[in-house]
């Protein structure tokens, strides 16, 4: 390949800038190896290619480039060179690379060629989103090139939001280029006439594909694809990514799967290196920073000035609650008056519109966001990202610091905010992550039964299907190559009768067989509920935040009909009483009452408002970057680089404790107050220490100890007791190698399962994706309480009576990687087998100090419920025999 | 404002309690189900029996296990309290077709129950008939000891009622934490008894429609825990 000399379009590509050109030995392409074996890591090139020569673009698209002064870059052309070749490719490139433009120009060429006989509807080209905003954008700045090239090219987004008739004629009449997410894909394909609409498909697009891959959304689209893939057997695959950490688990996935059992067959690739590194500071603000809390608020002020010194900051946070907080600190400040706005995922669309907007015409100075920004769109020049609170992953950071400066050449800025001491060493454990360019190892995924389900009916609905064929389509998508056939019966089962031990539903199946030896929907109604409840993302339930006007009080909050502000979960609501106040969409309210599905709030004159515990997006720490604050923990050398009080903080805990080694677990015990403490220190993120923490409070109750409750932050978790525990292990009465054993995830976690919360909200979700219960849809009134059947209830009777049950299978699957983290809390037990380091002390330790600090904060674990009932009625018996006890 | 003899609760002893109603005592089981000792008389109501596979009629596959787990539930109490009379208090089959939807182990067991007793359905607004196959009296209301039962309460002040109907819930707010949880909800003079069936949901107590039942006056509440049955103090409670 000639050494090109190239200029870089941006995503937009209406506004291009000019930059360095880029050699080619940056594009590395891999030729796809014919076979790799699932089980070892990925494997380096088979056999390699000498870069052929490409071929001319058509005029018209070489005169656009040429006009330009660009020309096409490496990698556009080698995507080129795959797709003449009909090799489904995987783009990993970084923003700012012209990877859309590259998806789409192999398209353009072919389209504007005339290559393929029209067989079908004439639809040529998926282009698939994980957003509809980041359609609805490809579209826009698709457009513009394919107008001034003068193409004849019909390009057309489908989302949720096009019209009812749009969509019906689509389905007829469809563009050449559609635009598009995965829940409409599903929807087609639901359609008789998805054979025809798709016949003439050529390209798929897959955009923002590490975005989409690992999760449930990842696991329909998979399906969907392999019945795209049987409909248009020459389809091609191109997939968009950034840097992944495994990129062989996103090659499988664009390609189909032959031979599951044995071998993982992968598409080519083509990755650019990225541009110039970022530039990440660890701000050190002159206030001191705090032991707990993740509001970073003692560093406010050095953040404002930041955002003076620059033109469009990016404000990550990592919760709403965060979000609002400090929205609220900056404005408190904000003595220039810069134009600072809000974004996050509870704020009504319209609000959150706004904003975008307000960016785009560069109208703010600063965003405060949370992950609802993380992806996609570009809003505007953002020259600075400053994140608050540590990110919790390597791959997060470098995500949200790439939505600074989309230029390849000039490096993104960003500084990182610590919030705790903690925090300091795991924002330096993700700068230097990020130096070294290391990313977040995600779980090989394994596709969920009850997304399978969903997609089971959804063929049914389609066309009436042979299982044996339907079987061999579906182990065709890498998520479930691994499916056996008893699962998948079961699960065709499942579809059909609920999928019970006892059978009692055979007359009322969903699924018939016809005469052929096929299964087919048993009447039309199913199918228009099918269509009602498809999808994988299913919202905890929302109340609307509607704005009243002063104290109505409860009998006069219907009649005074206010804005809608957005929307909080339900389970934060009801824990609120009216007059309660809480900051929600930058502005402190109080709590006036909830009727029906809405909030009642008015505008409070409070200046401090009660901190809200809702919790919406909080991420874990990674397993990766756990590893390295470990690492930094234990090496005293490093400590002299971290800022003074951290320093400190560290060294006063070798005099007064122990630091454990990289490979150990630092467990100490010691009593304070009237209780006595055990301290464990994991870091394996908070998810898993919460379903540590259960698990060791009741051994601890079994053996005696009589815990009262334990705390969970992302580094440690902390129990307390009545009884003195050093005591009880120096006795040995209490070893806590046992404590600690891999046997906890039996008996105990299955017992513990059975009345867990988060078992029961996982077990809601997949009930619903696999269509057992239907979905509330918005607008919907919701019916009386008494008429519905909650789906803990549903949990408890097939625990009982069916534990076998594919649901209970699915939602345990989701929970071990997901709420419950078992995963990685069984990694972590093995890991520290004979490697406890156990610490008596008689006071709290320094380490020990932020996580105790939580208490009050965090919840706090272990209560039973009925032990609050039972408190409830011992205040009653007080009250009536007049015993007050203090 | 209550009728609890406190020496009568121990902490480890609330699995029932005691309820006055009309000047009769009762025990309120945390099952939901209420025992008469004078008359010897067991008392559920709101079984809702058949109601999963009464979703399932319609496509929606709920599991089909709810009548077995309501059977089993009312096997312990009659265990535990050998009672000569058992008395359904409306709404003991989700549809009238129900009863011949049931699993024939499921009947078996009912049949099982009924064995030596006298076993009384009131019909209610659910089940306004009992299918015949399922054996014992179907009336629309009892009254007994001047104490009237049915399903649906009648409104207004002076009913002296024992009923169903409602699926009485309550909300308690307390240390920060907030529980939803099935309850009795009575005044002395009348008791609304919480729904017995395996698969049934709660109205809260402090909706409108127990306003004309209970008005303005001190309500007497007992909650439905794991372990025990829990007086609480209205004061404590809230609004959905």
């Amino acid at each position: 390949m000639p050494k090109p000399k190239l200029s870089v379009p941006r995503k937009s590509i209406k506004n291009p800038e000019t930059a360095e050109p880029l050699s080619a030995k940056d594009v590395a392409r891999k030729p796809r190896s014919a076979a790799l074996m699932a089980s070892t890591p990925e494997k380096k090139t088979r056999r390699t290619r000498s870069p052929r020569a490409t071929e001319p673009l058509p005029a018209e698209i070489a005169a656009w480039f040429a006009k330009r002064g660009w020309k096409p870059r490496p990698h556009q052309l080698a995507l080129l060179d795959a797709a003449r070749e009909r090799r489904s490719t995987l783009l990993i490139a970084p923003t700012g690379a012209g990877k859309t433009l590259a998806g789409f120009l192999p398209s353009l060429i072919s389209i504007h060629n005339g290559e393929r006989k029209k067989i079908g509807a004439g639809l040529f080209t998926l282009y698939i989103s994980p957003l509809k905003a980041l359609a609805a954008d490809v579209e826009r700045n698709l457009t513009h090139p394919i107008e001034e090239m003068g193409l004849k090219v019909r390009t057309e987004t489908r989302t949720g939001d096009t019209s009812l008739a749009r969509r019906q004629r689509q389905r007829v009449k469809p563009p050449q280029i559609m635009l598009t997410t995965p829940e409409q894909v599903a929807l087609l394909l639901s359609h008789p006439d998805a054979p025809y609409l798709f016949a003439d498909l050529d390209t798929i697009i897959l955009d923002e594909l590490h975005a989409l891959a690992a999760s449930k959304r990842g696991d329909l689209l998979a399906l969907d694809l392999a019945r795209l893939r049987k409909i248009a057997p020459n389809v091609m695959t191109i997939g968009l990514s950034a840097t992944v950490a495994r990129p062989s688990e996103l090659r499988g996935y664009l390609v189909p799967q032959t031979e599951p059992e044995e071998v993982t067959r992968l598409s080519d690739i083509v990755t650019v290196k990225g541009g110039a590194k970022p530039v990440i500071e660890i701000l050190e603000a002159e206030n001191e920073i705090p032991w707990t809390g993740h509001t970073a608020r003692y560093a406010m002020r050095e953040v404002y000035e930041a955002i003076g010194a620059h033109k469009l900051s990016l404000v990550f946070v990592n919760t709403r609650m965060q979000a609002e907080f400090a929205f609220q600190e900056l404005w408190r400040i904000n003595d220039d008056n810069l134009p600072i706005g809000l974004h996050h995922g509870s704020l009504e669309a319209a609000l959150r519109k706004k904003v975008e907007a307000a960016m785009a015409e560069g109208r703010l100075r600063a965003v405060v966001a949370t992950s609802t920004l993380d992806l996609g769109i570009d809003w505007g020049d953002v020259d600075l990202v400053i994140h608050l609170g540590a990110p919790k992953g390597a791959s997060r950071l470098l995500q949200r610091i790439g939505r600074a400066n989309h230029r390849l050449d000039e490096p993104s800025q960003a500084i990182l905010v610590p919030g705790n001491r903690f925090e300091v060493l795991e924002c330096r454990a993700a700068q230097q992550a990020a130096e070294a360019g290391d990313q977040d190892a995600t779980l090989s995924r394994i596709g969920a039964l009850d997304v399978l389900a969903q997609h089971v009916l959804g063929m049914a609905c389609q066309a009436p299907f042979n299982p044996d064929a339907l079987f061999n389509e579906v182990r065709s998508a890498l998520p479930y190559a691994g499916l056996t056939r008893s699962q998948f019966d079961r699960t065709v089962d499942f579809v059909s009768t609920g999928g019970y031990a006892l059978k009692s539903y055979e007359r009322f199946a969903k699924l018939r067989p016809t005469d052929d030896g096929k299964l087919r929907v048993a009447n039309p109604r199913i199918v228009q509920q099918y269509r009602l409840n498809i999808g994988t993302i299913v919202d905890a339930p929302h109340l609307k935040v509607r704005l009243v006007s002063g104290r109505g009080g409860k009998k006069n909050i219907a009649r005074i009909g206010g804005r809608v502000l957005g929307e909080i979960e339900e389970h934060f609501a009801e824990q609120l009483t009216p007059g309660d106040t809480f900051v929600f969409a930058g502005q402190v309210l109080r709590f006036e009452g909830i009727r029906d599905t809405e909030v009642f709030v008015s505008r409070a004159a409070a200046e401090d408002p009660m901190v809200p515990s809702y919790d919406g997006g909080k991420f874990p720490l990674s397993t990766h970057l756990a590893k390295r604050v470990r690492d930094m923990l234990s090496d005293p050398s490093v400590w002299s680089g971290l800022p003074n009080p951290v320093a400190n903080w560290l060294e006063l805990q070798t005099e007064r404790s122990v630091v454990p080694a990289p490979d150990e677990v630092l467990i100490e015990t010691f009593p304070r107050g009237n209780r006595h403490f055990l301290v464990a220190y994991p870091f394996e993120g908070r998810l898993a220490h919460q379903t540590l923490g259960m698990l060791l409070t009741r051994r601890l109750d079994r053996i005696g100890a009589r815990p009262v409750g334990f705390v969970a932050n992302d580094y440690a978790l902390a129990v307390w007791a009545h009884d003195d525990i050093s005591s009880l292990i120096s006795n040995g009465r209490l070893s806590l190698e046992e404590l600690f054993d891999e046997d906890m995830l039996g008996d105990d976690l299955d017992a513990w399962l059975a009345e867990s919360a988060l078992m029961k909200r996982t077990f809601r979700l997949s009930a619903v994706i696999a269509g057992l219960i239907e979905r509330r849809h918005p607008g919907k009134v919701k019916s009386g309480r008494q008429v519905t059947i909650s789906t803990d209830l549903i949990y408890d009777v097939l625990r009982r009576h069916d534990p076998g049950h594919l649901l209970l299978e699915a939602a345990w699957a989701d929970a071990a990687t997901g709420l419950l983290d078992i995963k990685r809390l069984g990694a972590f037990l093995a890991r520290i087998k004979h490697r406890i380091r156990h610490q008596t002390l008689d006071h709290v330790s320094p380490l020990a100090v932020p996580v105790l600090l939580e208490i009050g904060v965090e919840l706090v674990y272990g209560q039973d419920r009925d032990a609050i009932l039972r408190d409830a009625a011992d205040e009653l018996i007080r009250e009536a025999t007049g015993d007050v006890r203090t | 404002m209550n009728m609890l003899k406190p020496e009568r609760i121990g902490l480890d002893d609330f699995a029932d309690q005691p309820v006055l109603v009309c000047g009769k005592t009762f025990v309120a089981h945390k099952s939901g189900a209420l025992y008469w000792p004078a008359e010897k008389a067991l008392i559920v109501s709101d079984l809702h029996l058949e109601k999963g596979s009464s979703y399932a009629v319609r496509g929606q596959m709920l599991p089909p296990y709810d009548t077995r787990e309501t059977l089993h539930k009312l096997a312990i109490l009659i265990d535990r309290y050998d009672p000569e009379t058992v008395i359904c208090l409306g709404d003991s089959l989700h549809d009238p077709a129900g009863a011949a939807r049931m699993d024939p182990g499921d009947v078996e067991s009912l049949r099982i129950l009924q064995e030596n007793r006298d076993w009384i359905w009131i019909t209610g607004n659910h089940d306004p008939s009992i299918d015949r196959m399922l054996a014992g009296y179907v009336m629309p209301e009892i009254v007994v000891g001047g104490i009237a039962l049915r399903h649906e309460p009648h409104a207004g002040a002076g009913t002296h009622e024992i009923a169903g109907h409602f699926h009485p819930a309550a909300r308690l707010l307390f240390h920060g934490t907030s529980l939803r949880r099935p309850c009795f909800v009575g005044n002395r003079l009348r008791l609304v008894m919480p729904a017995f069936g395996a698969f049934t949901g709660g109205l809260n107590i402090l909706d409108a429609a127990f306003e004309p039942l209970f008005g303005a006056d001190g309500l007497d509440v007992w909650m439905l825990g794991h372990e025990g049955l829990y007086p609480v103090a209205p004061r404590l409670l809230r609004e959905d």
